[in-house]
């Protein structure tokens, strides 16, 4: 470390650690490295220090000037600019002439323009900055003196598209500054060798190369408990109302509290419910995606000031911001993870010799036994986040015309460097082409667009685009992140007696897909209120204040992560062995027991099928434990099945753990029978066409072919002149996915959807696995009445969305029976006209 | 004297919502087509033919399958309704350049289509001027008896205009599921058609657009699906 680094730790009485120390002398053998250490621990100066150090000793610019030494790439604009400001204070000490800026979605073009034409030393930027970087014709003059990469929050980066195209990007970086070094700081993952890979330059065969790895021990083990409620524990829902009073306690015996929930919903009804219990009127404030950017700043600054007592948030809290000193959390409900319980604890006390503090809330049964696996997992620090995944085309896309507005590109050279990259190296020659005619002309077999190509191959065999509006295009709608299409919550500003008008305060936004089930009339949470939906106005979606208590719509109960496969095994084997229940609180062991005497407990590999009439209906419960979006598919696929089998299913009800569908046919007496046997109807085989023929009506397949259309530029988000909202995309995706669904199946498009949906909303990858596991396994237990363990997924039948009602029976709910009517009027009319005659 | 207002063929009746307009009974069929039986006349609105390629030109690459689909369906309804007269109501090509786009297969297609009845080409703001070499005939508006059939929907127009231009569509919300679905809009005195072609979208039947022409929601949503689902205005949802 050079002279003026020591003397600067040791007059802040540091002492340089260890991984500090180790990633300088990575970086003076010019190797790339993967550093891997929790919360708290320094990560992102142990990151820079190597640049800070080179910077120190390297010659003034000659005249010509010169591009930047180190780019930093974060997932936050605002963790870049927290970055930035906390670089300024070790730069100014340590007395050194290094310009350091950000440069971000907000950045203004004036500043963007000059640092274009003087980069400063380190650029702290996004991935989407990156992209644009990359693509501008003059990127090989700006990243020609590049030394250093620096990604932070790596593992967040590259479970998203956004990783692919920064993947693409770093590929193309290491060609304009083929020494270049890279650095990857990262939380604790699974799999470490899937982002030392990703790091590097892959070579065409032969083993992954792989950056150096460095490793930070873990500091103080945390303290973490599951909270041992004197309440009664509720058998269903996610509230977890029933802990109110505990946590308020919690929060009054600590400094500074973050609640975590898994929904924005969530969020509302314990913020709801905290302040109706707060007597003390301590400061609590709410913190989530949805609220008005201004009332997110302002509850950030309150908490880094220290005025807060409890923040209740999301997962927008999540990654490695600091904002200030947080003494306990209390996570709510279940944490679906391993590893993102483990990042969460880390958000209290951020400093590494000192234990974390955190209360696990299980919101109901299920959900202690999820927890329970959760802890043991976090105390013998297994993790379990996502494996890396394959690039997706549709970002392929997007990239390829990035580069060709960049300079005219030969195939031959930019496959080669594509396949440098990690997720893209098993990219085949055919799929490229097909991705580089997909850009060129839509890649439709009907080659009727050449006349309109966007980029288009010369004599002297490099592709280069058509005309200069199209990197203009380009530009505009470069990035990954397709939002929800959102609208604003705005409160009407109704006149006496009037309609209901525009323009009154704005709350926040909300997913179109929520506002979309709403009718006029219905109430919800939103910012701490319950309000009254009015209507849609452009836009907004209208509220108005209510005076009741209870939302009429409840709570969008399931988190937007699924139950991991680690925590599922976990759960499956703690209900399968009666000797650790002594583990679990008494309330659950003891539904356990009786789970046991009026029913069955599936062994660790068993699927248990329970079957029981209830009122005029009957049941089926399944218990795969496979998180709710595999059972929601899996819904939908059996019902289809029971349908064929004449049982007459009537809906579905799906939770992280278990799924119940029912209907007015006997299913226990069919199974019985063997028409069809259970394990028929659970067979692998309703992968095949059940699965085509659901799909090709599925509004989430629909809705994922939306993003692939908008990333892949078939779509565009904004047309140059035209800025376009998320509700105002130009033209309707679902009616080009029909279109192109029934003249060309297998267009690249669609089969980058499929690759989505198989992971994604539908998880279809996951359902197959269990499907494969079970067979054989399937455990039939008819009862004459509902089981214990039925009870939570029975209790949300009426809660959760129904699936599996076809359209037109609500449409035909909702339509009169104008066809007798108007036959009526018909007939009377003509009896009428023969009386005349 | 009454004609009867199913279409008539041999098979089971295919799936329609029946109506009148002007006391004129009219067959609104689940393609999103209109069949008035005592004319023999079959009416589609809003082709929107070549908008996939119109988008190209502009470099947004949609699928050049529209018209080839829009014909299709367009081509099964008249070879099984078997009209004597065929309204295309306007906005048949999505541009003045469309016909030009044309695929010699699709030119081709069409111009047989239009033979196979009297073909009247109705003036839309798309394609003031329709196609001069595809056959038909080209006019401003036509009225039969009681009936007015123009692109454009007026306001305050006396009972029997048939319209398009509009592209309606209805939305519905039951069971925490919001359906929405290409409609007919009718009060009984007017009548606006849904899109007939495959990339046209929607607009909401609650929005400013349609205000001047119902009389508050006192008109009904003539749903597509399997069927045609007659839905009352108060039922519907905006957005």
């Amino acid at each position: 470390m050079p002279a003026p680094f020591r003397d600067w730790f040791a007059r802040r009485g540091w002492v340089p650690r260890p991984h500090q120390i180790a990633l300088l002398e990575k970086a003076r053998e010019n190797r790339s490295a993967l550093l891997i250490a929790p919360t708290g621990a320094g990560k992102t100066l142990a990151g820079f220090l190597p640049s800070l150090a080179d910077l120190a000793t390297r010659p003034p610019a000659g005249k010509a000037g010169r591009g930047p030494h180190t780019l930093y790439i974060s997932p936050l604009k605002a963790l870049a600019v927290d970055i930035a400001r906390n670089l300024e204070a070790p730069v100014a000490e340590i007395g050194l002439k290094i310009a350091i800026e950000t440069r971000t979605g907000d950045t203004p073009a004036h500043k963007r323009q000059r640092q274009k034409l003087k980069p400063p030393d380190i650029l702290l930027t996004t991935p989407e900055q990156l992209a644009l970087l990359l693509s501008n014709s003059d990127a090989g003059r700006f990243f020609a003196d590049l030394r250093t990469v620096i990604f932070d929050e790596l593992h967040a980066l590259v479970t998203a598209k956004r990783g692919d195209l920064l993947a693409l990007g770093l590929a193309r970086l290491r060609k304009l500054a083929p020494d270049l070094r890279v650095v990857g700081l990262s939380a604790t993952v699974s799999e470490p060798d899937d982002l030392r890979a990703w790091l590097m330059l892959q070579p065409d065969e032969g083993e992954r190369r792989l950056a150096d790895l460095v490793t930070v021990a873990g500091g103080a083990k945390p303290e973490v408990s599951i909270l041992d409620t004197e309440e009664r524990l509720p058998w269903a829902g996610h509230s977890a109302v029933h802990a109110m009073g505990e946590i308020y306690a919690a929060i009054k015996a600590n400094r500074m509290v973050l609640v975590f929930v898994n929904t924005r919903s969530q969020a509302e009804r314990i913020f709801q419910e905290l302040w109706r219990i707060n007597e003390d009127v301590l400061p609590i404030a709410l913190h989530h995606g949805s609220l008005d950017v201004g009332q997110r700043r302002r509850v950030e600054t309150a908490m880094a000031a220290g005025s807060l007592r409890c923040v209740v948030c999301t997962s927008t809290l999540d990654l490695g911001i600091d904002w200030g000193d947080v003494d306990l959390v209390v996570n709510i409900g279940a944490p679906k993870g391993a590893s993102r319980l483990a990042q969460r604890i880390g958000r209290a006390n951020h400093r590494m010799d000192e234990p974390s503090r955190a209360i696990l809330v299980p919101a109901n049964r299920f959900e202690v036994m999820e927890c329970t696996v959760a802890l043991e997992a976090n105390t013998i620090g297994a993790q379990d986040t996502p494996r890396l995944k394959t690039g997706s085309l549709d970002v392929l896309a997007q990239h390829v015309l990035g580069m060709a507005c960049s300079a005219p590109f030969s195939p031959d050279d930019l496959h080669a460097e594509i396949g440098s990259a990690a997720p893209y190296h098993a990219l085949t020659r055919e799929a490229f082409d097909r991705v580089v005619e997909f850009v060129a002309t839509g890649g439709y077999a009907l080659k009727s667009y050449e006349r309109f190509a966007k980029i288009r191959r010369g004599q002297d065999g490099l592709f280069r685009i058509t005309h200069p509006s199209v990197a203009q295009q380009y530009r505009l709608n470069v990035g990954t992140i397709v939002e929800a299409p959102l609208l604003k919550v705005r409160f009407a500003s109704r006149k006496r007696g009037g309609p209901v008008g525009m323009g009154g305060r704005v709350l926040g936004e909300v997913e179109e897909y929520f506002v979309e089930t709403l009718a006029p009339g219905d109430t919800f949470l939103f910012a701490g209120l319950v309000v009254r939906f009015e209507g849609i106005r452009d836009n907004d979606a209208v509220v108005s204040r209510t005076i009741d208590e209870a939302p009429k719509v409840p709570a969008y109960a399931g988190g937007k992560f699924p139950l991991s496969t680690y925590l599922a095994a976990g759960v499956r084997g703690l209900l399968a062995d009666e000797g650790s229940w002594a583990r679990l609180p008494d309330q659950v062991s003891d539904w356990l027991r009786l789970q046991k005497r009026a029913s069955v407990l599936p062994k660790r590999d068993e699927l248990l099928v329970e079957t029981f009439p209830r009122g005029n209906r009957f049941y089926m419960v399944a218990y795969p434990f496979e998180g709710r979006l595999a059972h929601q598919t899996l819904g939908m696929l059996l019902t289809r099945r029971l349908e064929r089998a004449r049982l007459r299913p009537m809906g579905f009800v799906a939770s992280d753990y278990a799924l119940a569908v029912w209907g007015l046919g006997d299913m226990g007496a069919a199974f019985a029978k063997g028409k069809p046997t259970v394990s028929d109807l659970f067979d692998q085989d309703m992968l095949g066409d059940d699965l085509d023929a659901w799909l090709a009506e599925s509004h989430l397949l629909k809705r994922t072919f939306r993003a692939c259309a908008l990333i892949s530029g078939l779509i565009e988000r904004r047309h140059p002149g035209k800025e376009k909202t998320g509700r105002q995309v130009t033209i309707s995706t679902d009616l080009i996915y029909d279109v192109l669904r029934s003249h060309e199946p297998d267009h690249i498009l669609l089969q980058a959807t499929w690759a989505d949906a198989a992971t994604g909303l539908l998880d279809v990858r996951r359902l197959s696995d269990m499907l494969g596991r079970v067979q054989g396994h399937i455990l039939h237990k008819p009862l004459d009445r509902i089981s214990p363990l039925a009870v939570p997924v029975m209790l949300d039948i009426g809660k959760e969305p129904v699936g599996g009602e076809a359209s037109e029976d609500i449409l035909r709910e909702n339509a009169d029976d104008l066809v007798r009517e108007a036959m009526g009027e018909l007939q009377a009319e003509a009896k009428a006209g023969e009386t005349l005659s | 004297m009454h004609g009867t207002i199913a279409p008539s063929h041999e098979r089971a009746p295919d799936p329609f919502a029946a109506c009148t307009v002007a006391s004129v009974p009219l067959a609104l069929l689940a393609e999103g087509a209109l069949w008035w039986a005592e004319e023999r006349t079959l009416v589609v609105a809003d082709l929107h033919l070549e908008k996939g390629s119109a988008f190209a030109a502009r470099g947004q690459m949609l699928p050049p399958y529209d018209t080839i689909a829009t014909l299709k369906r367009l081509a099964a309804l008249v070879a099984r309704m078997k009209p004597e007269r065929v309204i295309a109501l306007g906005d048949s090509f999505h541009d003045m350049r469309g016909s030009g786009r044309m695929s010699a297969t699709d030119h081709g297609a069409l111009a047989t289509l239009t033979r196979a009845a009297e073909w009247i080409w109705i003036a839309g703001n798309h394609d003031p001027e329709p196609p001069k070499d595809l056959g038909g005939r080209a006019m401003q508006e036509l009225t039969i008896g009681p009936i007015i059939f123009r692109h454009e929907p007026r306001p305050g127009t006396a009972p029997g205009e048939i319209a398009g231009h509009l592209h309606p569509s209805a939305r519905i919300v039951g069971r925490g599921r919001s359906i929405r679905r290409r409609c007919f809009a009718s009060d009984g005195r007017r009548l606006v058609m849904p899109a007939f072609g495959a990339l046209a979208g929607g607009l909401n039947v609650l929005d400013e657009a349609f205000r001047p022409l119902f009389s508050g929601r006192a008109f009904h949503a003539f749903m597509l699906g399997e069927s045609v689902h007659p839905v009352a205005g108060r039922r519907l949802v905006g957005g």
